[in-house]
C-alpha cells in the first residue's frame, strides 16, 4: 500500500534544538549555530583531573579572563567542522596548483645562491615558530572553555601544522627533497645567535600557563609582528630583488594571516568589551609579549629588511590594539 | 637538477616529525609535565611508528570531499521529509539514545586527544592526537547535524547537551568518558583509544549504523559510512600506543595490564545500553547482541589477545563473567528502561509478539526461561490498562553508575550486589568488575556524581520527581517520556502516514 503523503501535514514541532532555541528565539538556525553552543559539557563533572586535582575537567580558572558567556566568541567566519575543512581545501588546491608550477617550471633555479641562502637562513626555521603556534593553539583548545573559542583555536592549531609543512616544502623544493636545506635551517634553529631570541620566546610560550594569556602571545603579538615583517614586509623587499616567484609558495600563508587576523581581532574585541578588568589584563598581557617578541624579532627584522622594519611591523601592531580596544595610550 | 622523489615516510618525517627540538631555554619538563606520573616510562619517543602519515594538506583535501558527499544527504533528507522513511516510529527513540549519550562522547573524545594531543613529548604521537582530536570534533558535529532534522518531528532530541549533563541514565557514559579524561595521558589512550576505539568500537558503532540502514535512516548511515575512515585511523593509533606501551620498558607492561582490565569492564559496562538498543529498539533487527558480541568481541579480541601474549598481556580480567553476560544484559536493561520510562527521555515499549519470538528464537538458553515471562506478565497488566512504572529511585553502582539491576551470571534469579567501606562509608556496585576498580582507586570514585544520590539530596532541584524531571532535567514531561503508545510521537507519525 503505498501512502500519500501531503507535505501541508508535516510542520515541524520545532525550528531548532532548545538550547539554540533559549539563545536566539524560536526560528530555523544555523549550522554553525548548532555545531557550536552549548556542546562543551558544563556541569556535574564525575572526577577531577588526576593530573590537575586544582579545577574541573572543563574550569573557567583556567584562565584570568572572566566572561558572563563564553559562547559570546563568535567566530566571524563561522567555522565549523565541515565549513572550515571546505574553505582550507579550496585554499589548499590552489598552493598545491603554485607548488606544482613552480616546481615544474623549477623556478628555484631562477633563485641566485645568495637569495635561496637567505631564504633558508630567514624563511625556512619559521617551520620551528609554527610548530610553536601548533602546540600553543592546542593548548587553548584542550584547556580553554566553550565551544565557540575552543574550536577555532583547534582549527588554528591545525592550520598551523599545515603551515609548518609548507615551509618544510619550501625548504625541499631549495634543495631539491635532500632535507639537507631542512637540516640546515634547523642547526640555524638550535644555534645561529640569529634566531636564539625567537627560539627562547617560542620556549618561554610553552611553559606560559593562562590559556587566554598565551593566545594573546601567540595568536596576536608574535603573529602580527610575524606575518607583518614575513608576509609584507618581505615578501615586498623579495619582489623587488629578484624572489617575486617565492611569492607562489606563500600566498596560502598570506591569504591565511588575513583571515586568521579577522577572527582573533574579534575574540580580543568581545574579551576586551567585556569588562574593564578584562581590558586590564589584556594590556598587561600585550604589553609584556610585546616588548619579549619586539627583543626577540629584532636580529631577524634587522638581517631580513634593515633598520626600520621592527617599528613598523610594531606600528601595525598597536594599530590593531586601537581597534580591539585594548590600547589605552600608553602603548 | 632533477628533485628527488621522497617516500612517505621520509617525506612526512621531514615534514612533521622533525619540527620539534630539545629545548635549551626552558625545561622540557615543565612545557610537557603529565608523562611521568603514572609510573609509565617512555625511553625513546623516536620509536613511535606513525600510525598513519597525513600531512595537513591532504587531510583538508580529503575530509572536505567526505564532507560535501555527506552534507548533500543531510539535505535531501531534510528536503524529501527523510523521517517518514524509517521503518517504524519506535525507531527514532534509538536515535534519541544516540544523541544524548553518544555524541556528547565524541565531544569529549575531541578533547581528550586535544589534551594528549597537547602533552605527549613525542611529536608524531602528538599530532596522530591532534587529527584524532579534529575528527571526533567532526563527529559530534556532524551528529547533531544528522539529527537536526528528526528533532524538528520528534520529541526527546530538543535538549541533548543539557540532559548528558544531568539525567540519572546518562551518567552511565559521561561518567565513563569524565574517568578516562580525568585519567593520564597514557591511560586516556589504552582507554579510548586501545580498548574502546580499537576494540570494542565495532560494538558501538554497528549496531548504530546497520541497525539505520536496516531501519531506513539515510542521514545516519550516510554519517556512519563517511567516519569510518576516521574510525580506522583512530584504530591503528590504539594499536600502536599499546605496541609503543609495552615495546617501551617492560615496567609498563603491568601498568598497562590493570588499565586493560579496568577500561574492558567500564566498556562492557557502557555497551549495556547498546545492547538493550540492539535487542529491543530496532524495530528491524540486524542481528542479536549475543550475535554481535560473538563476532567482534569474542573472534576479534581473541586474535587480538593471543597476538599481546608476547608481550606478556593476557585477556582482560573477568572474560567469564563477560562470556555469560552476553546472554542477558540487553533484557535485563530494557526491562529495568521499561519499569522507569516515566523517567526516561526516550519513550519505552513492549515488545510485539514477533519480536518476543524472535528473542526467544536468539536466545534459546536463556530467554523462555528468565524474561519472556516478564513481558507476558507486562502485557497482561497493559491489557488491563495498568501499564506499570517502578515508582521510587533505584540504588546506583557506584563505578559505572548503572543501577544495581544485573543479575549473577551464575543464578539469573539473584541480584548481583557487592558492597565495600571506604573511610566510614559504604559504597555499592553491580559486580566484581566495578567493585574492583572502585578499590583500586576509591579516592577517584568517591567522588562520582550519582544522579540518584544527587536527587536525594536535593541538589537537582524538586521536591517530586516530575519537578526535577521538568525543571532540572528540562524534559516535556508527558511528551519526552512514558510509554510509545498514545506519545505524540506516535500521533503524529500516524497522522503523517494517514492512519487513524
Ligand atoms: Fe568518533
Ligand atoms: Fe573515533
Ligand atoms: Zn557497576
Amino acid at each position: 500500500m503505498s501512502v500519500e503523503i501531503k507535505t501541508s501535514t508535516l510542520e515541524p514541532v520545532r525550528n531548532t534544538f532548545a538550547n539554540i532555541e533559549r539563545r536566539f528565539g524560536d526560528k530555523p538556525a544555523t549550522r554553525y549555530q548548532e555545531a557550536t553552543y552549548d556542546l562543551q559539557a558544563e556541569t556535574n563533572y564525575h572526577y577531577r583531573p588526576l593530573w590537575q586535582p586544582e579545577f574541573e575537567l572543563n574550569d573557567k580558572g583556567r584562565t584570568a579572563i572572566e566572561m558572563q558567556d563564553w559562547y559570546a566568541f563568535k567566530d566571524p567566519r563561522q567555522y565549523y567542522y565541515g565549513a572550515y575543512v571546505g574553505q582550507r581545501a579550496r585554499m589548499q588546491e590552489h598552493a598545491e596548483n603554485n607548488y606544482a608550477f613552480f616546481e615544474k617550471r623549477n623556478l628555484a633555479a631562477l633563485l641566485s645562491d645568495e637569495l635561496r641562502a637567505s631564504l633558508i637562513r630567514l624563511l625556512v626555521p619559521l617551520r620551528h615558530v609554527e610548530h610553536t603556534a601548533n602546540l600553543n593553539n592546542m593548548y587553548g583548545t584542550a584547556y580553554g572553555y566553550g565551544t565557540a573559542i575552543t574550536q577555532a583555536l583547534l582549527y588554528d592549531a591545525m592550520d598551523r601544522l599545515g603551515i609548518a609543512q609548507y615551509f618544510s616544502r619550501i625548504g625541499l623544493i631549495l634543495d631539491g627533497n635532500s632535507g639537507d636545506a631542512l637540516v640546515e635551517a634547523k642547526q640555524l634553529w638550535l644555534q645561529a645567535p640569529l634566531w636564539q631570541g625567537m627560539r627562547a620566546l617560542c620556549e618561554e610560550t610553552l611553559v606560559t600557563e593562562d590559556w587566554f594569556e598565551l593566545f594573546v602571545a601567540q595568536d596576536l603579538v608574535i603573529d602580527s609582528l610575524v606575518s607583518d615583517l614575513v608576509y609584507t614586509q618581505f615578501d615586498t623587499w623579495l619582489a623587488a630583488n629578484g624572489g617575486q616567484d617565492v611569492a607562489m609558495l606563500t600566498e596560502f600563508m598570506q591569504e591565511w594571516c588575513k583571515e586568521h587576523t579577522r577572527w582573533v581581532d574579534a575574540v580580543l574585541k568581545i574579551a576586551a568589551a567585556e569588562s574593564d578588568a578584562n581590558k586590564a589584563l589584556l594590556g598587561q598581557w600585550v604589553e609584556r609579549w610585546r616588548g619579549k617578541a619586539a627583543e626577540a624579532l629584532a636580529p631577524i627584522a634587522q638581517e631580513m629588511l634593515g633598520d626600520d622594519a621592527l617599528a613598523e611591523s610594531l606600528a601595525a601592531l598597536d594599530k590593531r590594539l586601537v581597534k580591539a580596544g585594548i590600547a589605552g595610550g600608553n602603548l | 637538477m632533477a628533485a628527488k622523489k621522497l617516500n612517505t615516510k621520509d617525506k612526512y618525517r621531514l615534514l612533521t616529525r622533525d619540527l620539534d627540538w630539545e629545548f635549551s631555554y626552558e625545561d622540557r619538563k615543565q612545557a610537557f609535565p603529565f608523562e611521568e606520573f603514572e609510573g609509565i616510562k617512555i625511553t625513546d619517543w623516536s620509536k613511535w611508528e606513525d600510525p598513519f602519515r597525513l600531512t595537513m594538506d591532504t587531510y583538508w583535501k580529503y575530509q572536505a570531499e567526505k564532507e560535501k558527499k555527506l552534507y548533500a544527504i543531510f539535505d535531501a533528507v531534510a528536503q524529501n521529509n527523510g523521517h517518514t522513511n524509517i521503518s517504524d516510529p519506535r525507531y527514532a527513540n534509538a536515535l534519541k539514545l544516540f544523541l544524548t549519550g553518544v555524541s556528547p562522547l565524541e565531544y569529549q573524545a575531541h578533547q581528550g586527544f586535544a589534551h594528549t594531543g597537547r602533552q605527549f613529548g613525542g611529536v608524531g604521537a602528538r599530532i596522530a592526537c591532534q587529527m584524532q582530536s579534529i575528527d571526533e570534533l567532526r563527529h559530534v558535529q556532524t551528529q547533531v547535524h544528522a539529527m537536526s532534522h528528526y528533532n524538528k518531528f520528534f520529541d526527546g532530541f530538543q535538549d541533548w547537551s543539557h540532559m548528558h549533563d544531568r539525567v540519572w541514565y546518562l551518567s552511565v557514559p559521561k561518567s565513563f568518558f569524565d574517568d578516562a579524561r580525568s585519567a593520564g595521558p597514557f591511560e586516556f589512550l589504552v582507554a579510548i583509544s586501545f580498548s574502546f576505539e580499537y576494540v570494542l568500537t565495532n560494538l558501538l558503532f554497528v549496531p548504530f549504523m546497520s541497525g539505520a540502514a536496516y531501519n531506513g535512516d539515510m542521514a545516519t548511515v550516510t554519517f556512519g559510512f563517511s567516519a569510518q575512515s576516521d574510525e580506522a585511523r583512530h584504530m591503528t593509533l590504539g594499536l600502536e600506543v599499546i605496541k609503543f606501551l609495552l615495546e617501551q620498558h617492560e615496567d609498563n607492561v603491568p601498568i598497562v595490564q590493570e588499565w586493560i582490565d579496568k577500561w574492558f569492564w567500564r566498556g562492557t559496562r557502557l555497551l549495556t545500553l547498546v545492547s538493550m538498543m540492539m535487542d529491543y529498539m530496532l524495530p528491524n533487527k540486524v542481528m542479536s547482541w549475543k550475535e554481535a558480541w560473538e563476532v567482534y568481541f569474542e573472534e576479534a579480541g581473541g586474535a587480538l589477545f593471543k597476538d599481546l601474549a608476547r608481550y606478556g598481556i593476557r585477556a582482560p580480567k573477568y572474560a567469564e563473567t563477560i562470556e555469560k553476560e552476553k546472554e542477558h544484559v540487553s533484557h535485563q536493561a530494557w526491562w529495568l528502561f521499561y519499569s522507569y520510562g516515566d523517567a526516561t527521555a526516550f519513550h519505552t515499549w513492549i515488545p510485539s509478539d514477533e519480536e518476543l519470538d524472535w528473542l526467544s528464537e536468539k536466545y534459546p538458553d536463556t530467554f523462555d526461561k528468565y524474561y519472556r515471562p516478564r513481558w507476558e506478565m507486562a502485557k497482561k497488566m497493559e491489557a488491563q490498562g495498568k501499564r506499570f512504572y517502578t515508582k521510587g529511585l533505584p540504588q546506583l553502582c557506584n563505578c559505572c553508575q548503572i543501577p544495581l539491576m544485573f543479575t549473577e551470571m551464575d543464578n539469573p534469579t539473584q541480584l548481583a550486589y557487592r558492597d565495600t567501606v571506604y573511610k566510614d562509608e559504604r559504597y555499592h556496585f553491580c559486580s566484581d568488575g566495578c567493585h574492583d576498580i572502585f578499590v583500586a582507586e576509591p579516592e577517584k570514585y568517591v567522588q562520582s556524581w550519582l544522579p540518584v544520590h544527587q536527587i536525594l539530596q536535593g541538589n537537582c532541584g524538586g521536591p517530586g520527581l516530575e519537578d526535577v524531571l521538568r525543571d532540572y532535567y528540562r524534559m516535556n514531561v508527558g511528551a519526552d517520556n512514558l510509554d510509545m503508545k498514545g506519545s505524540p510521537d506516535e500521533q503524529r507519525w500516524n497522522s503523517w502516514k494517514g492512519v487513524a
